[in-house]
């Protein structure tokens, strides 16, 4: 390890500033499939934000005259029972993916971030009370504990935010309370205390920049995980509003003509699959090229 | 090793009692007082009085205060007694207890199966690198944590059950019953659960592998001139199997998860399944000792590995 840490400062000594980026983009489009995921996810998040031009038809229009229909050129991925465009519906439903990915990552991200590093910076008995709740939310499989959150809140958008919110917390936690002990170690750490900086001021300005390659990391492979958890949530039927285009709640309404309207239910759960899929390989990218001693960690 | 042992008990009962709270507290969260929704799900309960609504808040001692009310309950839970549904107006324990053996079931078949393969595929991607079966183990390692579990049944269901009719689509029986009913049963299931868990052990236990693989004294091993089986064996398989131990405890939690989805997919009559029921039914007293129970299961599980992380690796520890 120690034998790592100066090779990379004798690098960066000798090299100047630039080549930093330069090797963080060759080694991330060094795969070929990470350039794959991540034109996915620009797809993605055009679509969730052209939505209303993108979709053909109003995904919440119920039509009960075209209930049920079978691909065909009107209806490129057939209609729903309520005769609503199941393409439409897909395309926005890339809209609440997006929204409660980000809104978690977001929520989680801030709060378990500063926890894990007043946690690791202060110690002691702070850090005891901190670090057990974390491994007790840690001690719930994830997606139960938002489950039963959510159940608990009542349905809304808002309330499946603050349910994986709470469920994911600990991840960021745990991550940010090992990177700042780690930092915290370091000489220009000590150098800023001796100076007579604050706690505050040394946590947020000093150890936190210094944790952010690895945090981003993690946030784009939560941003999958999350998206998965929010399409199981609400394949369940619990939190997002039955009306709203949500892929999980599409996969369930489909459940019952899987024989002869496959496409109902196969085409919104391949659409969870390939975004997750493509979150993946991005944040595996990211990883390799910010920083390939989180192998394995994350 | 003892004193290792010690350390870790003292730290898991901490955490229990504090899932016990998380548990208790995440329940007043909900809108509402507790007894009205009890009441409103009892037929008839508009005519009943202020007067008779106070006599039940006592009874129930919901009058009490908090700490109280959370103590009344977790020393029932202790003695086991986990209350009343009142959807199916059964002893909760006894709830619990009928379905249990359900989920026990699949979840022993899946995680024996994952991590069996799990090994096997990581060990032969890593020492076949590059060849055809690594880039295999790798896309499959990402598919298996892209996936929908849920999705994933469905497809199975369509494709094995409805167009080729090999396997049933719903249903379970309990192997002391019918065992190759049971079996017959299960294979869609177990197949779904294992994805994710094979998915991650294998990929921890390919990286596991390399790392180990480049070592001093696996050099050395194949310098003293030992067989190609012996070198793998002893020296590789043994020092790189410790990191996936932990590993196979976050595969567990994972494989609860998915047991939520998989029993409401394909119909069976587990915890994942009656969770999901009391939810609806505004149970919540099932959901408070299910959630409860699966949450003691897993940090007891978590205990298990860590002692034998610590047994098995002594830098872990006296770390």
């Amino acid at each position: 390890m120690t034998v790592k840490e100066t090779d990379t400062k004798i690098i960066n000594e000798v090299t100047p500033r630039t080549s930093e980026w330069k090797r963080f983009q060759r080694v991330f489009f060094q795969r070929k499939v990470v350039l794959f995921g991540l034109i996915i996810l620009i797809i993605l998040v055009l679509t969730a934000i052209f939505a209303p031009l993108l979709a053909p038809y109003n995904p919440f229009q119920i039509n009960l005259k075209e209930s049920l229909q079978q691909p065909s050129w009107t209806h490129l991925l057939g209609t729903d029972l309520q005769g609503r465009d199941t393409l439409s519906r897909l395309i926005y439903g890339s809209r609440t993916a997006l929204m409660v990915g980000f809104g978690s990552v977001l929520m989680a991200g801030i709060v378990g971030v500063s926890l894990g590093l007043i946690a690791g910076y202060v110690g002691g008995i702070t850090n005891m009370i901190i670090m057990r709740i974390m491994d007790a939310l840690m001690g719930f499989p994830m997606i139960l504990l938002a489950l039963v959150i959510a159940a608990v809140l009542g349905s809304g958008i808002h309330n499946v935010i603050i349910a994986l919110s709470v469920a994911t917390l600990p991840g960021y936690a745990r991550v940010m309370h090992g990177l700042t002990l780690t930092i915290r170690e370091n000489d220009y750490i000590l150098a800023q205390e001796g100076m007579g900086a604050s706690g505050i001021r040394t946590m947020f300005w000093h150890i936190l920049p210094n944790g952010l390659p690895p945090m981003i990391v993690l946030i784009t492979l939560q941003l999958g995980a999350l998206i998965l958890a929010e399409a199981g949530l609400s394949f369940l039927g619990v939190g997002i509003d039955p009306t709203d285009a949500a892929w999980g709640a599409m996969v369930a309404d489909g459940r019952r003509y899987l024989l002869t309207y496959p496409w109902l239910s196969l085409a919104p759960g391949f659409a969870i699959m390939l975004v997750v899929f493509a979150f993946n390989l991005v944040g595996d990218g990211l990883r390799d090229a910010l920083d390939p001693r989180l192998r394995g960690l994350l | 090793m003892t004193a290792y042992i010690i350390r870790r008990l003292i730290i898991a009962v901490v955490i229990l009692i504090i899932v016990t709270l998380i548990v208790f507290f995440v329940m007043q969260l909900l809108p509402g007082d507790p007894l009205v929704i009890f009441l409103g799900q009892q037929a008839g309960t508009g005519s009943m009085s202020q007067e008779q609504l106070e006599q039940l808040y006592i009874r129930y001692g919901l009058d009490k205060p908090l700490i109280v009310q959370y103590w009344n309950w977790i020393s029932g839970v202790v003695k086991g007694n986990m209350g009343e549904s009142i959807y199916y107006h059964e002893n909760v324990g006894k709830l619990l207890l009928e379905r249990f053996p359900v989920t026990l079931d699949l979840g022993i078949k899946s995680f024996i199966i994952y991590n069996i393969l799990g090994i096997v595929m990581g060990m032969v991607a890593a020492l076949r690198r590059g060849k055809w079966l690594d880039t295999f183990a790798t896309l499959l390692s990402y598919i298996g944590v892209s996936i929908p579990v849920f999705w994933l049944g469905l497809l199975l269901i369509y494709l094995f059950g409805l167009r080729l009719d090999w396997f049933p689509i719903a249903g379970y029986t309990l192997p002391t019953e019918d065992l190759w009913k049971n079996l017959h049963q299960s294979v869609l299931p177990v197949f779904c659960l294992s994805l994710m868990g094979w998915a991650v052990i294998a990929r921890q236990t390919r990286s596991s592998v390399l790392e180990v693989m480049s070592q001093d004294y696996v050099r050395t091993a194949w310098s003293k001139g030992l067989t190609e089986r012996k070198v793998i064996m002893r020296h590789i398989l043994k020092n790189s199997l410790i990191p996936v131990i932990t590993i196979m405890g976050i595969g567990l939690g994972l494989m609860f998860g998915g047991q939520v989805f998989i029993e409401q997919v394909f119909a069976i009559p587990g915890v994942g399944r009656l969770l999901v029921g009391s939810i609806f039914a505004q149970d919540y007293q099932v959901v408070q000792s299910a959630t409860l129970v699966i949450a003691t299961i897993v940090i007891l599980i978590n205990l298990i590995v860590d002692i034998s992380y610590g047994w098995l690796d002594p830098r872990i520890r006296y770390g």
